[in-house]
């Protein structure tokens, strides 16, 4: 599935798109974030490495993130969550906030392959980690089958949780997981879906494993 | 962004020795998944300024057996214990309590260690360690302390730990009887406990309680009923030893019919 969110292609004439003029902007306004808009703009160039042009703002601290494969050197505010940083200061904003407690798991990204929570880490936790989010694992010309799957099934509604959910789902693929529906509903049980998208989910992931689905339960 | 006003400052250790020598000399808090502590930070109710990050002591995260006794690292994490075969074999109930406890992305993260220190009653992992008599192992810069699970406690989220330990293990001697666990919570998943019972049945038995009071309890009254008398007998010394509250997450008189059942499930369903 192509995340409306996914970081800007420049696709619009002017080379400035809705969403990435919303984000600079409210970049713009954000302080401890200064760092923010020559890293989005090296990410939109695909630049691998960027450092820190903007001048350090008190309290903020330097910190280096391995994001999809990227060296990201970028100064924060040491209380910023993972998932803040990757949404404001990386402007990947694939990565959802939707409870920012635990609980819901719209943040769900990859931490040395191991699916975590981004909204109970912080950044700062981070340095020297493999960092993966959903813009990492596909892109729109070139879907992972996670992703697909869900695009064939309709595993979604709105689309919120989405990001999360697909994220979870591939680090299911190599968790021990029974073969049963009811055994992916268990290891998915992480990530809520108000829209209440379970049953296309569970057939997307199932698809995928190379289970038909079941429906026991 | 966080609105709380505060700074923050994280050191990171590499050794359980350097921790606790950074420990001796400045209070900080430790961080070890930190579904809790985040939680806290999120919440702006955590007025703690100073951590630090213990993920990397890797020194802690084993599960091994020393001279029949279950050793569980304080590092080791919910998926861990799930995953891990001397668990299953001598504490099958932690696996019941580990694979209910948040989602995978928290059971992940989250440790045995953290569940512990933190010390919420409704720690799904603390009725197992009180059921069987477990015992917490504490270091501090140069010394180590083993305390009985049963005596950790002093007060709702008060334990004996001082500033300066860590919670390095968790033993669990060899558990001979049935072990069972039962959680209920509003859903299986992402729910905190209403009420968490624990229990083994051996010669006697040994059932401990989460939820319904200020800390993990043992029901000792119940368990000399059980041992020498009927299961109602057993119910009459129940409502003489539980005496919970009401709070946000259920009522006090939820709770006391909720265990009542349970532990006359648990006696059934170990017969
Ligand atoms: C969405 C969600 C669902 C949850 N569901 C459950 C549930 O179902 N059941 C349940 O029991 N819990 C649940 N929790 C709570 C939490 O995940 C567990 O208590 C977990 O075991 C905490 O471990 P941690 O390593 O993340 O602790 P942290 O958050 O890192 O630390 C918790 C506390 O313990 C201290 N600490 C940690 N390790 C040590 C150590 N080795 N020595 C000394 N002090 C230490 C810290 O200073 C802190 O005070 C949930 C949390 C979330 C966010
Ligand atoms: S935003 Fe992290 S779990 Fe809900
Ligand atoms: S698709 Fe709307 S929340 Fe899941």
């Amino acid at each position: 599935m192509h995340d409306p969110d996914a970081p800007d292609h420049d696709d619009a004439p002017s080379g400035l798109t809705r969403r990435n003029f919303l984000t600079r902007a409210g970049a713009a306004g954000i302080a401890g974030v200064a760092a923010s808009i020559p890293l989005a703009a090296a990410l939109a160039e695909g630049v691998p490495e960027a450092t820190d042009a903007a001048p350090d703002i008190p309290g903020t601290v330097p910190i280096a993130l391995r994001v999809n494969g990227a060296t990201l050197r970028m100064r924060i505010d040491p209380r910023a969550t993972l998932l803040d940083t990757l949404r404001e200061s990386v402007h990947l904003t694939g990565t959802k906030k939707g409870c920012d407690h635990g609980q819901c798991g719209a943040c769900t990204v990859h931490v040395n392959g191991e699916r975590v929570n981004s909204c109970l880490r912080l950044a700062l936790m981070h340095e020297g980690d493999d960092i993966t989010t959903i813009e990492g694992i596909g892109s729109p010309d070139a879907l992972h089958p996670m992703q697909a799957a869900f695009v064939a099934h309709d595993g979604y509604q709105c689309g919120y949780c989405t990001s999360g959910q697909i994220m979870s789902a591939v680090a299911l693929m190599k968790e021990p997981c029974g073969p049963r529906d009811s055994d992916v509903k268990e290891l998915m049980s992480g990530n809520i879906c108000r829209c209440g998208a379970y049953p296309n989910i569970v057939a997307a992931i199932q698809d995928v494993r190379g289970n038909s689905p079941m429906r026991q339960g | 962004m966080k609105t709380a006003l505060s700074t923050l400052e994280m050191r990171r250790a590499t050794s359980v020795a350097e921790a606790l020598e950074i420990l001796r000399d400045e209070p900080r808090m430790p961080i070890a998944g930190a579904t809790d502590v985040y939680v806290g930070l999120n919440f702006g109710t955590l007025p703690e300024l100073r951590y630090l990050d213990i993920w990397a002591l890797d020194e802690l995260r084993t599960i091994t057996v020393n001279e029949d006794v279950l050793v569980l690292g304080a590092l080791a994490t919910y998926t861990m214990m799930v995953a891990s075969a001397l668990v299953q074999e001598r504490l099958p109930m932690m696996i019941e309590a580990a694979r209910q406890v948040g989602g995978p992305q928290i059971q992940n993260r989250g440790t045995i260690g953290g569940n512990i220190a933190n010390g919420s009653p409704a720690g799904d992992s603390l009725p197992v360690l009180a059921a069987c008599d477990a015992v917490v192992v504490l270091q501090s810069a140069g010394a180590e302390r083993r305390v009985k699970f049963t005596e950790f406690y002093t007060g709702y989220r008060k334990t004996v730990m001082r500033r300066d330990e860590l919670v390095v293990a968790v033993e669990v001697p060899r558990v001979s009887g049935r072990q069972w666990f039962r959680k209920v919570g509003t859903r299986a998943a992402q729910a905190i406990s209403k009420v968490v019972v624990a229990g083994v049945r051996g010669e006697g038995a040994r059932i401990a309680v989460g939820s319904i009071a200020p800390t993990v309890i043992r029901l000792t009254a119940t368990e000399r009923a059980l041992a020498t008398g009927s299961l109602d007998e057993a119910m009459v010394a129940l409502r003489g030893e539980v005496n919970p509250i009401d709070d946000i997450r259920s009522t006090a008189d939820y709770r006391k019919r909720v265990t009542e059942n349970l532990v006359r499930r648990f006696w059934t369903e170990t017969a």
